[in-house]
């Protein structure tokens, strides 16, 4: 490739010595499918140009030709590792367009599993990244306390990954009797675990060296090129929107919002350390506060009725036949509904015709943004650099792709 | 928080290129002509009572029936003021809508999503490649005259070994439930027209006194 002459309109040519090499998309390190073609300079990335879509499944046209039930588990397949956030904002935005709102345990459990599953993310995002830059260890801890919280996943919706378990209205069904005793059992030990892990990398030389200044992004940039969540806060933004545009119970819990200074990849993997501390913080709370109490609206135009009163009730059979066939309708209308996932900023903008179908559903995608900055990134930094700054910025192709 | 939106809504309202605001479920909604995006664009990154510096979504919505086709939605954050706003621009598959690349840099990837999915065209912006669709894909998926299960389908030959692309071949007909109900559907039953009719007489009856008085 080297000598390669280009020509542009002013007849200029120009003498580029460099190669390409294609980054993926079966590497490893890649995250998924990510096919990154760089064009280097010796050991140094000049050029890096991301090409996704290799996972593209057209979600969006799916979710077009379905019911407003029937969406909710294309969701949980976009980030698949922090699938019952996802569904929380599609639950949001239906709820929106609709004027309802889930009852308050409906919403506790909401806010609970969405911590559960912010840690669950930081946990296998933490651990691979840094089985990228070369420690082996965190991912064979990390994988093991994720386990347990995909337990409690299983517990409370029948699914280890692909929950399906936040509706329009509120949880599919209550948590399973004992369940918050175990939950609040683990919140117990997992901060020692977090000290462990950190034990492990934060002062450790090595990460140190992979980590530290590489892949700055100031907080002009970081704003410029769309980063939200803990990339922007690793860049000293003090932006989560779960304290500044509280959906759910959020209002109500306490917690601090961990921003760092320097926005290099070692501040984002403290940034999401801090915040897996920051998210025992608010289960603990949300076990406290949560009473007994009906999980979803009682309104039968919305939410089926329980299998014992189908029974005996033509009333409920119908309602019951009615939702899982036609769906319910929404009213014409348009929103744009955000929640905080553990990647950033997760919105669905759901256009509704008055059908029973979405007329449109755009989900904005957090990776989407921040990938499309490795370019600025990585630009004179070494291969091995980029690997590490893909870690940081914590993708997956589920939800970039689509 | 209603009170700001409404002083938003005011100052968005008043500024050059924007032909409509309405605040839709708590949501600022301006609807904004082509000509002069970048500038309205700019100044509402610019604007000390806006400060919208993140453009966080843009995607597009196709209305076939329309003569204007698409919509072009532009969702803004401001985290320094803890707001948002939608700015929608229409367009059709010939006219081009000004390329934002240059207010918001992150807004080139959405751009090329919206060409890809729609064929939606943004004029100035230097990368305007496919992104999300396969190497070599034609048409745009996200149109609704797109058929769901697509014109190509892609499988490995064994005899060629390679990977070909080949028509679309259901071996089942593609189904298109309609669980709409038939009472709000059909408005006149089979065997009533002829009461629908009057129905439609005296309500017609009814109405035109009222107009004219």
């Amino acid at each position: 490739m080297s000598g390669t002459a280009v020509t542009d309109k002013t007849t200029k040519t120009v003498e580029i010595d460099s190669h390409a090499i294609n980054f993926g998309p079966q590497h490893p390190a890649a995250h998924g499918v990510l096919r990154l073609v760089l064009e280097m300079d010796g050991e140094v990335v000049e050029r890096a140009d991301p090409h996704i879509g290799l996972l593209h499944r057209g979600t969006e046209k799916l979710i077009e030709y379905k019911t407003y039930l029937q969406a909710v588990p294309y969701f949980d397949r976009l980030d698949y590792v922090s699938p019952m956030t996802q569904e929380h904002a599609f639950a949001l935005a239906t709820e929106k367009l609709l004027g309802i709102a889930p009852p308050e345990r409906g919403q506790w459990i909401r806010v609970l599993f969405a911590e559960i599953t912010r840690v669950l993310n930081h946990l296998l995002n933490v651990t691979t990244y840094a089985l990228d830059c070369g420690a082996l260890t965190p991912s064979l801890w990390g994988f093991e306390e994720r386990e347990k919280l995909l337990e409690f996943h299983e517990a409370a919706s029948g699914a280890r990954l692909h929950a399906n378990y936040f509706r329009p209205g509120g949880v599919a069904k209550d948590l399973p009797a004992g369940l918050e005793e175990k939950i609040a059992g683990w919140a117990e030990t997992f901060p020692k675990f977090i000290d462990d892990l950190e034990t492990l990398l934060t002062a450790n030389r090595i990460w140190k060296q992979r980590t530290v200044e590489i892949g700055v992004m100031s907080a002009e940039a970081a704003l410029a090129w769309g980063f939200t969540g803990p990339c922007l806060r690793a860049s000293g933004v003090p932006w989560d929107l779960r304290r500044s545009q509280p959906y759910d119970t959020y209002a109500e819990v306490e917690f601090d919002i961990p921003v760092a200074r320097n926005g290099d990849c070692y501040d984002r993997y403290l940034v999401r350390i801090e915040e897996m501390r920051q998210s025992v913080r608010i289960i603990r709370q949300c076990l406290a506060k949560m009473k007994p109490g009906p999980v979803k609206i009682a309104d039968r135009k919305f939410t089926p009725p329980p299998r014992h009163e189908m029974k005996r009730s033509m009333e409920a059979l119908i309602h019951h036949f009615k939702l899982y066939t036609e769906g319910y309708h929404v009213p014409e209308g348009a929103t744009y509904t955000a929640v905080e996932a553990p990647k950033g900023e997760f919105g669905v903008y759901l256009v509704a015709d008055g059908s029973n179908r979405p007329y449109r559903c755009k989900i904005r995608a957090t990776g989407f943004a921040h990938l499309q900055a490795i370019e600025t990134m990585s630009k004179r930094h070494m291969l091995a650099d980029a690997v590490a700054i893909i870690g940081s910025l914590d993708v997956v192709f589920g939800e970039i792709d689509r | 928080m209603a009170e700001t939106l409404a002083a938003l809504a005011e100052a968005i309202g008043a500024m050059p290129g924007v032909s409509a605001v309405r605040i839709d479920k708590g949501e600022l909604v301006a609807l904004a002509g082509r000509e002069g995006l970048v500038a309205l664009m700019t100044a509402l990154r610019d604007d000390p009572r806006c400060a919208f510096e993140q453009v966080v979504d843009i995607c597009g919505v196709d209305w076939p029936q329309r003569e204007q086709r698409f919509d072009v939605v532009y969702n803004l954050l401001s985290v320094s003021l803890n707001q948002r706003a939608r700015v929608i621009v229409t367009a059709d598959e010939a006219t081009p809508v000004p390329s934002v690349h240059g207010v918001w840099p992150v807004a080139t990837w959405w751009e090329r999503e919206a060409w890809d999915l729609f064929g939606i065209v943004f004029s100035g912006q230097p990368d305007l490649r496919r992104i999300l669709t396969d190497y070599g894909f034609e048409g745009h998926p996200l149109r609704k005259d797109f058929p769901l299960t697509g014109y190509v389908e892609v499988r490995y030959d064994e005899d060629r070994k390679a990977v070909v692309y080949e028509p679309v071949k259901l071996v089942q007909d593609f189904r298109s439930f309609d669980f709409e109900s038939p009472w709000e559907a059909i408005t006149t039953l089979p065997g009533d027209e002829k009461v629908h009719q009057l129905r439609a007489a005296e309500q017609q009856a009814a109405a035109e006194p009222a107009a004219k008085g």
